[in-house]
């Protein structure tokens, strides 16, 4: 087991390190030019004194020595100074993370307690109508674009009926109370959910009846047990095993469909920090805040691995060979 | 439920179809019309007849969708018929690689390549100047992303192909490893191909409306299913019909494409239903 667990963090470091490497050098890559930038906003700049700030900034070295010097810094915990909002990077970031972590919680949250449940019953009776429906409306939540979904909920609640706000966040503290800044979080919670509680139903719905094939489910069967006991005492134990893993992998998707949704309601997390850094070229948040959306989802990827030999004692250690 | 997934899978090309066969034809009409004859569904700010920018966006979207789709099933299934076939060292490789593509936040990362400013990386003027850039451009991009399912499903086909008997002859007759691959292993691999790649097309159309919705992909005033969306959002308080006639023809390609592809698993092997899963 810590075999594979040091062999399994071993390979998330290489594609991290290798991501940060490949980022940085995008980053180079992206329109517009640090110093330029920083000319742009001084009219009292000389030729001299941005020779000085080239200098300085090292941006004319090459690449590998510019992207080491990044490194040692950042290994210091010195990520750079935010261009669009002149706070260093990590300032900026920590409270988007925290608004992003508050938006994805919730949709998790709510995407497995509907998900689950719904897979389960549909799987209890395949073929049937209610199965048909609920497939049908799980291809529907797959299929539907994201955005789309966002902002059908825009025009219906806060357009037509107008009883919530169409985007953005409450001030956190004020007479409004909890209530207030509730209201900002239903529709980007609602288009989330929406958007993941079809797959999870799909792969619910498809563990379950495999796992209803097996013998031991014949056995129970006939002990005389009853269809629900099957199902909750026998069948979802071991239908969870494959479940469990792929929602860990999605939780780590989640932070993609985060970045479409926090976009459209202008929810001020990492997703629309990302978005918004890249558009607006700043160079270092941008940077931090990708590496940091790498790790999240390598981490998702890690307990997905670590989960899935964990939970199923049958799995030997090392199945990287056989997938 | 067999008869009506059939059906379904039968019909779903027919919508596909239609759809495309009418982009086409309705396109044609209208350049010779005045623009303000005929609305069937109203004009968008500027006085365009939102039907005819519908159908437009559809062929662009359309054909974005289909290009993608191809395009990453030929090099998902020749990344996933070199590691199956040769194994090894090889395979490795390629799936370590193909694994850690799976294991990055694609859509923050694509919204970074997308914005790329391409003469740094020294893309011929030809290219950069051209009117169909932010097609060619968006088109990469998605196969960047889409390869790697293919080639997933490739491989663990060609590794179970690789040691059957008519392998072994073809090997015994002097066959050189590209024509196995090519003439005996690929023919038979065409299944789980075209299952991936229906699948894929799916979920590259919604990739690129996403990309063209948050303006990275398709430059307006070329119109795309996904930038007609953006418009429609600046509009949403004055004209929210707008926002909704783009995404439910998303919504429909992409389903029918969803069922189709699942219908095919069905059809051409039950026993691969919960695999791709």
């Amino acid at each position: 087991m810590v075999q594979f667990f040091t062999s399994r963090l071993l390979q998330s470091v290489t594609i991290l390190t290798i991501m940060s490497f490949v980022i940085f050098v995008l980053m180079g890559w992206m329109p517009g030019d640090p110093i330029d930038l920083m000319i742009a906003s001084n009219p009292k700049m000389t030729p001299a004194g941005a020779a000085h700030l080239r200098d300085l900034y090292g941006v004319d070295k090459p690449i590998i020595e510019r992207y080491l010097n990044w490194l040692l810094s950042a290994l210091r915990g010195d990520f750079g100074y935010s261009r669009l909002h002149s706070r260093p990077v990590l300032d900026v970031m920590f409270p988007a993370l925290q608004n992003t972590l508050v938006l994805l919680g919730c949709s998790f949250v709510l995407a497995l307690s509907i998900g689950l449940p719904l897979g389960i019953f549909a799987a209890s009776r395949p073929y049937s109508k209610f199965d048909y429906c609920i497939n049908l409306l799980a291809f529907a939540g797959i299929s539907i674009p994201p955005f789309w979904l966002a902002l059908l909920l825009i025009i219906v609640f806060a357009v037509l009926l107008g009883v919530l706000p169409a985007g953005g966040l409450g001030v956190h503290s004020g007479a409004g109370g909890i209530w207030e800044n509730l209201r900002f979080l239903i529709l980007p919670v609602a288009s989330l959910t929406i958007a993941s509680v079809g797959s999870h139903t799909r792969y619910m719905r498809s563990a379950m009846i495999e796992t209803l094939r097996q013998d031991y489910i014949r056995t129970a069967r006939a002990k005389g047990l009853s269809h629900r006991q099957v199902l909750l005492l026998h069948a979802l134990r071991n239908a969870m095993i494959p479940v469990a893993t792929v929602v860990a992998l999605d939780f780590g998707s989640l932070f993609s469909g985060a970045l479409i949704t926090e976009t459209i309601f202008a929810y001020p997390g990492m997703g629309k920090l990302i978005f918004d850094a890249v558009m607006g070229n700043d160079f270092n948040l941008a940077l931090v805040s990708l590496l940091f959306a790498t790790v999240m989802t390598l981490s998702g990827n890690f307990l997905a691995d670590i989960s899935y030999v964990w939970l199923d004692p049958r799995l030997s250690y090392h199945r990287s060979d056989q997938k | 439920m067999l008869v009506v997934l059939a059906t379904l899978s039968v019909s779903a090309p027919v919508i596909e179809g239609l759809l495309g066969v009418d982009a086409q034809a309705v396109d044609l009409f209208a350049r010779l019309q005045s623009p303000s004859l005929q609305h069937l569904l109203g004009t968008d700010e500027l006085g365009r007849d939102v039907l005819l920018r519908l159908l437009y966006g559809g062929q662009i979207s359309l054909f974005v969708g289909l290009t993608a789709a191809i395009l990453s099933a030929v090099v998902g299934t020749v990344v996933g018929l070199l590691a199956g076939y040769f194994g090894g060292p090889v395979d490795a490789l390629l799936m370590r690689l193909t694994d850690g593509i799976i294991a990055l936040p694609m859509l923050p990362l694509l919204i970074v390549l997308a914005a790329l400013d391409l003469s740094k990386i020294g893309v011929p003027d030809q290219i950069l100047t051209s009117d169909n850039l932010s097609l060619y451009r968006i088109i990469t991009i998605v196969v960047l992303a889409g390869w790697t399912t293919v080639a997933r499903l490739v491989r663990s086909s060609a590794l179970a192909l690789r040691e059957r008997g008519f392998v072994l002859a073809a090997e015994s007759q002097g066959a050189s490893s590209g024509r196995i691959m090519i003439v005996h292993i690929l023919p038979n691999l065409a299944s789980p191909i075209i299952v991936a790649t229906t699948l894929a097309a799916g979920n590259i159309i919604l990739l690129e409306s996403v990309l063209s919705f948050l303006g990275l992909g398709i430059q307006p005033p070329t119109p795309s299913w996904g930038n007609l969306l953006t418009n429609a959002q600046e509009l949403i308080w004055q004209a929210p019909g707008l926002a909704f006639y783009p995404g439910i023809l998303i919504l429909i390609t992409v389903i029918s494409l969803n069922f189709l592809g699942d219908g095919l698993q069905d059809a051409l092997d039950p026993r691969a239903l919960d695999q791709s899963l």
